[in-house]
């Protein structure tokens, strides 16, 4: 059988719909009809090409926080796990971190999905050797160039409780970072019912993620 | 379309909050079988497995070749593999079989063999062979002991309340990773403070958590990941025998310690090559068994919520622990992330477990309200002691834990909290107040205790691996301060690294410090009037729940 790529996407956005909102109405009647994924090994057909993007430089300006955002942000995946727009997520770290002096500059890395190399690539990156790593589904860390990969200044791991003002306090926390302030850390949050909800969605995510990276390129400008 | 009333009623049920999705095995969303996983197969030249589940030697990659190497007994491989899956299948759930001699058995196939074995059996099948197979005759149990604050006298008053309750280990983590030292030392005390004799961990960073160790601020070690892809291997900076070494760290140090793995990880990050849950996860048990460990926590772990989606993933959960117990290992069966919001379906899920038995049911049960759980929520917590109680009582099963009197609760708790103040005041860390050794002692959360002061501790934290305070250190101020009895028992923990005896598989040890592990109390269940039975003492320890009616107050 010929699936389309409009069929395909039109089926990934209703198991994920479904899934996001255990909304009552659709799951009731979508449940017979979600039609196989078996055979398929990509989620999106079209692989994003990069290759004509300016590559990301490493920048001198030692107000610079670079944001390295995920292969996938803002073309494929629009919203964060919760349904918050990219375009919004994007905004408001940005914000932040001009409302404390700093400047910021956006790059799409496309050599790993794995948010803390991510953060860690983009504070290598920025002129002054901070930067934030975000996943399309939300997930972001805050990075230091001479930290282990692993090892971090914040992390945010449960990108549902996310909101656009904790996007924006973490631009401000990374400037101050920046800027030699002693910082107050972002209080932790902890919902024990994040996993059950949103673990398979955060899976599926990823692997659309996964599945736009091109090593071949690396990292490109992207905005700003 | 106009909605049934009935319907509407179903869609708004907690246990349709859960994801769920179809089989899909190209992304690896598939419990026990994949159409992509390997068929067995096994060939030996020169004392050398050169072929191993349809894979030449040159062509593994490393975790093939580990197992090949160290995981499979050479000798006895091909007389295993000649063994039809379906016959080991019987072999597991009948009674006139052993224990032992499944071991042998199994002791020489591979991976894809394990997972064809474990499709012949149904649940009720496994559970049968959960409760031949554990290595331990007594099962076991293990508690979380963490809060949001990191606040160290509050993990002290609960492992206290834990190890009362009857958890044979506690492990702890912080929400700020800088605490650690503080953490593991106020559970380390709390802990004997409760039962003397409870086992104690704090999952840190990896060098962080060798160094605790080593410096007996802990009394085992859990959090040795492992995983059943090259990729996810790399990716996490690691190989098998990386992980065989810092295993070997440990025991060199007389340290018990245990592997973790889980199936779903793989799917997770998004390297699942295509092949099942229950295929990797052999793979993964399969490496554990060759790097040496006694023991492994499995049961898909932290992505429950992956597992948990697909159908049979429940099943391949319980799989996965049987695998563990198959080849020797102890098997910590998870039980220990929040799972489902449906009441039901995470309280049967953990049944599988909780009515066969296993070395350590949940790894762990949060031992605070679920608010304070910094593993992002247990499966079971501090509101479900109770309810766990009395399913034990229902069913006189033995779950690992006891009823408690509330005085009993207060008086440790109590305690805990003094102790900690006064070993932090005789090391000279950061000062507990009695308003604070008040709040922790009648609390139930974080939400019920007084903030600290967070730079403080951490300065104190950071002074702790400055100075390179050790477990003597604390029994020197436990013993100088009034607690000579805590101090006895911390100090007997610390000679348990010399002795080494509870490095064996599925060691705990009881109150008097004697080990009771898979070897000098094996588990030897074999049908109807054999193995463990809940009898004597611990039955009535296990009836006397609170809020029993009193004939003569009617």
């Amino acid at each position: 059988m010929q699936i389309s790529e409009d069929l395909i996407r039109q089926i990934t956005s209703a198991v994920l719909d479904q899934m996001s909102h255990g909304d009552a109405g659709k799951s009731a009647g979508s449940a017979a009809s979600i039609p196989s994924l078996a055979g398929r090994e990509r989620i999106n057909q079209e692989h994003t090409s990069y290759a004509d993007y300016p590559r990301a430089k490493k920048g001198t300006d030692p107000k610079e926080v670079v944001i390295g955002v995920g292969a996938a942000f803002q073309k494929e995946i629009k919203k964060t796990i919760c349904g918050i727009p990219l375009d919004d997520v994007l905004r408001n770290v940005k914000a932040g971190i001009e409302e404390e002096g700093m400047i910021p500059r956006v790059v799409k890395i496309l050599d790993t999905s794995d948010v803390c190399f991510m953060a860690l690539e983009a504070a290598k990156l920025s002129g002054s050797g901070i930067g934030i790593g975000i996943q399309s589904k939300g997930t972001t860390v805050i990075h230091q160039r001479d930290l282990y990969p692993l090892s971090n200044l914040e992390l945010f791991p449960q990108a549902p409780l996310m909101t656009l003002e904790t996007y924006r306090h973490i631009g401000q926390n990374a400037a101050k970072y920046v800027k030699g302030e002693q910082v107050v850390p972002i209080p932790c949050e902890n919902d024990p019912m994040s996993r059950p909800r949103y673990q398979v969605k955060a899976a599926i995510m990823h692997i659309a993620e996964t599945e736009q990276l091109d090593p071949e390129v690396g990292a490109v400008e992207w905005e700003g | 379309m106009k909605r049934s009333k009935r319907i509407e009623a179903l869609d708004k049920r907690p246990v349709n909050l859960d994801g769920y999705i179809d089989e899909w095995p190209e992304m690896g969303f598939v419990a026990m079988s994949s159409p992509y996983d390997p068929k067995p197969s096994v060939r030996v030249e020169g004392g050398k497995i050169v072929e191993l589940d349809g894979k030449q030697r040159d062509d593994f990659d490393f975790l093939d070749q580990f197992i090949a190497d160290y995981a499979i007994n050479i000798d006895r491989a091909e007389a295993s593999m000649s063994v039809s899956s379906l016959d080991i299948a019987r072999m597991i759930v009948d009674i006139n079989v052993s224990r032992k001699e499944i071991l042998d058995l199994i002791s020489g196939i591979t991976p894809a063999k394990m997972t064809e074995v474990m499709n012949q059996l149904n649940v009720v099948e496994l559970m049968m062979g959960m409760q031949k197979i554990r290595a331990r005759r007594t099962p076991g149990n293990q508690a979380h002991i963490t809060n949001l604050k990191d606040d160290p006298v509050q993990i002290a008053a609960d492992a206290a309340e834990g190890a009362l309750r009857g958890f044979a280990e506690e492990e702890t983590t912080m929400g700020v990773a800088r605490y650690a030292p503080l953490s593991a030392m106020a559970l380390l005390i709390g802990s004997q403070v409760g039962r003397p004799g409870v086992l104690t961990q704090c999952s840190a960073e990896e060098a962080t958590e060798l160094e605790l160790g080593i410096r007996g601020l802990t009394t085992y070690a859990e959090t040795l990941s492992v995983y059943g892809t090259e990729k996810v291997f790399i990716d996490g900076d690691d190989t098998p025998y990386s992980k065989a070494f810092l295993n070997s760290a440990y025991a060199s140090r007389g340290l018990k310690v245990r592997f973790t793995s889980g199936s779903g990880s793989e799917v997770l990050m998004g390297s699942s090559e295509k092949k099942s849950m229950l295929y990797l996860e052999c793979r993964c048990l399969f490496v554990t068994k060759g790097a040496g460990s006694q023991g492994i926590q499995n049961g898909s772990v932290s992505c429950i919520g992956v597992t948990g989606s697909v159908p049979a993933g429940i099943r391949e959960v319980l799989a996965e622990n049987l695998v563990a117990a198959l080849l020797g290992l102890e098997c910590a069966s998870s039980n220990d992330q929040s799972f489902s919001n449906s009441d039901m379906r995470r309280t049967a899920r953990t049944m599988l477990e909780f009515l066969p038995g296993t070395d350590f049911i949940f790894s762990g049960y949060a031992a605070e309200p679920n608010y304070d759980n910094m593993f992002a929520g247990s499966n079971f917590d501090a509101e479900d002691f109770d309810d766990y109680n009395v399913l034990q009582r229902d069913m006189q099963v033995d779950g690992g834990l006891k009823p408690v009197t509330e005085e009993e609760v207060i008086r440790v708790r109590n305690k805990a909290a003094r102790a900690v103040q006064a070993v932090f005041r005789s090391l000279g860390l950061s000062p507990v107040t009695d308003e604070q050794v008040e709040a922790v002692t009648y609390a139930h959360g974080s939400k019920d205790t007084l903030p600290r002061d967070v730079t403080a501790d951490l300065a104190a934290a950071e002074d702790v691996l400055k100075r390179g305070i050790t477990g003597i250190d604390v029994v020197k101020a436990l013993a100088e301060t009034g607690f000579e009895d805590v101090a006895s028992s911390v100090l007997n923990m610390l000679k348990q690294r010399v002795a080494g005896d509870y490095m064996q598989t599925a060691a705990i040890l009881d109150r008097n410090f004697h080990v009771m592990s898979g070897v000098n109390t094996p588990n030897d269940y074999m049908g109807p009037g054999t193995g463990y039975r809940v009898d004597g003492e611990r039955w009535e320890e296990i009836k006397n729940i609170p809020h029993r009616i009193n004939p003569y107050d009617i």
